[in-house]
């Protein structure tokens, strides 16, 4: 007859998978909830400056491959062949795609809404516009069109918007600079935060500290045991906030997509593009996400073994 | 196995708690460190275990000077003693099971390859039915069992009580101590803390280390 007494329990009747720190506790908590906000802001800082810097890269290609030629009225000469001339030689010109001359009435109803309706711009000595559109592989190579028109139509400039377009690289920059110095002092403040929380899981876990070393842990296995323990809380906070900016964002996108019918809809569009991040913009805050969790769990990691090597 | 050489101790710049502390205890020896409440058993106890670094004098525990010892190498130290503490010191998030197994999780080894070994033991103290009990329900006694078996099970070459039987009543007593005895006789080096006199008289052999006034003084028990 079987000895019940003498088997050994199977896994189902033996509770033995405890991680050796409370796994739930209200500081634990707490530092969830300061992941997940932290996580939530650096991913949208993220974001927007993915958006952004995309965005500045379409102003930049579209304004660099247009160039605009001004026909400046002349007393006693008539303007429209002073056009059509100019229009006629920057298309010959290599390297440009094509040359659209803005007629009288394109030009007055792109003045309307600061002159009103019915100016008759034969009245004033106002420049006609050539916008000239360069091939893709030309953007750069304009002298033969300068030299051109300077041959053979004076009284045409040539205006090549870098003025506009260094303002816009600084201001793409800038803000691109000021998305990685939020971002870098969301990741100090973060790490701030989960120092204080491990120093606060140690002194609570004194009595937990003690025996361990008394039964002979070495301070690698107890370190690994924070580790493992802040990393858990740090991948539930930076799932939480990484998950609510995806959100954020796909939520956005939809709503662009809405609003793209409407005045307001468009200014947005052309400032920020489409606002969808798109796949590399998600893996990027999933990276941001993962980074988080990861840091969290080293830097708890580092700290106790800092604290433990003045215990005996 | 264990030698104190003119040990002192004090904390900052206080009296000394112990002083002149020349032992030794040798292997698979047996011996009872007594002497009245506050003279230093506990502190006496903490200086051979490494968690507390004596002010003066030198400390040798298994041939090495405990003074050069590395954390890494405390830490090899520490997995060939055993110590039960006073209040036990059970974890209470831990099952019985989980808390007997402790040392052997620490050092590494796969659960499946000791839990024979840890039922066998928690059998043998009379916990085979509390092994999925947390302590905060276990009563004195079985809490004391707990830290005992917790304290047997890497078969330690010595074995530190203190005050093991301080919490239960004279029968049960008498049958922890007779745990103590098996293991000394297994080949341990056994030191039990306790100010219980008729325990000791008991065990009329075993040899008596008396603190009291900050010193030590050792009385060899009777011969069997």
């Amino acid at each position: 007859m079987k000895d019940d007494s003498q088997t050994i329990p199977p896994d189902s009747e033996l509770k033995r998978d405890m991680p050796l720190l409370p796994a739930d506790s209200t500081a634990g908590r707490a530092l969830v909830v300061v992941i997940a906000i932290m996580t939530f802001l650096a991913c949208l800082t993220a974001g927007g400056a993915i958006l952004v810097s995309e965005a500045s890269e379409a102003w930049r290609g579209d304004v660099s491959r247009d160039v605009t030629i001004q026909i400046k009225p002349r007393a006693g000469e008539d303007v429209e062949a002073d056009v059509a001339a100019a229009a006629e030689i920057a298309s010959r010109a290599p390297g440009v795609a094509d040359a659209v001359a803005y007629t009288k009435s394109q030009s007055e109803a792109m003045l309307a809404p600061w002159l009103g309706d019915g100016v008759d711009l034969g009245q004033l000595p106002i420049p006609r516009l050539i916008v000239v559109h360069m091939e893709p592989d030309h953007r750069e190579d304009l002298e033969p069109l300068r030299a051109a028109l300077a041959k053979n139509a004076p009284q045409a400039s040539l205006d090549d918007h870098r003025l506009w377009l260094s303002r816009l690289d600084t201001m793409a920059d800038a803000i691109v600079v000021f998305a990685a110095a939020l971002f870098a002092l969301m990741i100090v403040a973060m790490a701030t935060a989960v120092g204080f929380a491990t120093r606060g899981a140690m002194a609570g876990a004194r009595e937990i500290i003690e025996v361990l070393h008394f039964v002979g842990a070495a301070d690698s296995y107890i370190a690994g045991q924070f580790q493992s323990h802040f990393l858990r809380l740090g991948l539930r906070g930076a799932g939480i906030g990484g998950g609510a900016a995806a959100m954020f964002f796909a939520l956005a996108a939809i709503a662009s997509i809405l609003a793209h019918r409407s005045a307001a809809g468009v200014e947005i569009a052309a400032l920020f593009g489409a606002f969808r991040l798109g796949v590399p913009g998600f893996g990027a805050i999933a990276a941001v996400a993962g980074a988080i969790a990861f840091l969290t769990g080293l830097l708890s990691r580092m700290i106790v073994f800092r604290q433990l090597r003045v215990l005996l | 196995m264990l030698r104190f050489d003119n040990v002192g101790l004090r904390y900052g710049v206080g009296p000394e708690i112990v002083r002149d502390l020349n032992f030794a205890i040798a292997p698979q020896s047996f011996q009872f460190l007594t002497g009245p409440s506050g003279a230093g058993k506990t502190t006496l106890l903490k200086l051979m275990l490494l968690s507390l670094k004596p002010s003066r004098g030198a400390i040798h525990i298994f041939g090495s000077d405990a003074a050069k010892l590395n954390k890494d190498e405390i830490t090899a130290i520490r997995r060939r003693i055993g110590v039960v503490f006073q209040d036990f010191r059970l974890l209470d998030h831990l099952t019985t099971y989980e808390n007997v197994a402790l040392p052997l999780r620490v050092m590494g080894r796969n659960e499946a390859a000791y839990r024979a070994e840890v039922v066998e033991l928690l059998r043998w103290v009379g916990l085979g039915d509390r092994m999925n009990a947390l302590p905060p329900v276990l009563s004195g006694g079985e809490k004391q069992r707990a830290a005992i078996a917790r304290a047997l099970i890497v078969r330690p070459e010595l074995l530190l009580a203190d005050e093991p039987t301080g919490n239960v009543d004279p029968s049960l007593a008498r049958r922890l101590l007779r745990l103590f005895v098996e293991l000394h006789k297994s080949g341990t080096a056994v030191v039990i803390a306790t100010h219980d006199l008729s325990l000791m008289d008991q065990f009329g052999y075993a040899r008596r280390l008396v603190v009291g006034d900050g010193q030590l003084r050792v009385f060899d028990g009777d011969p069997r």
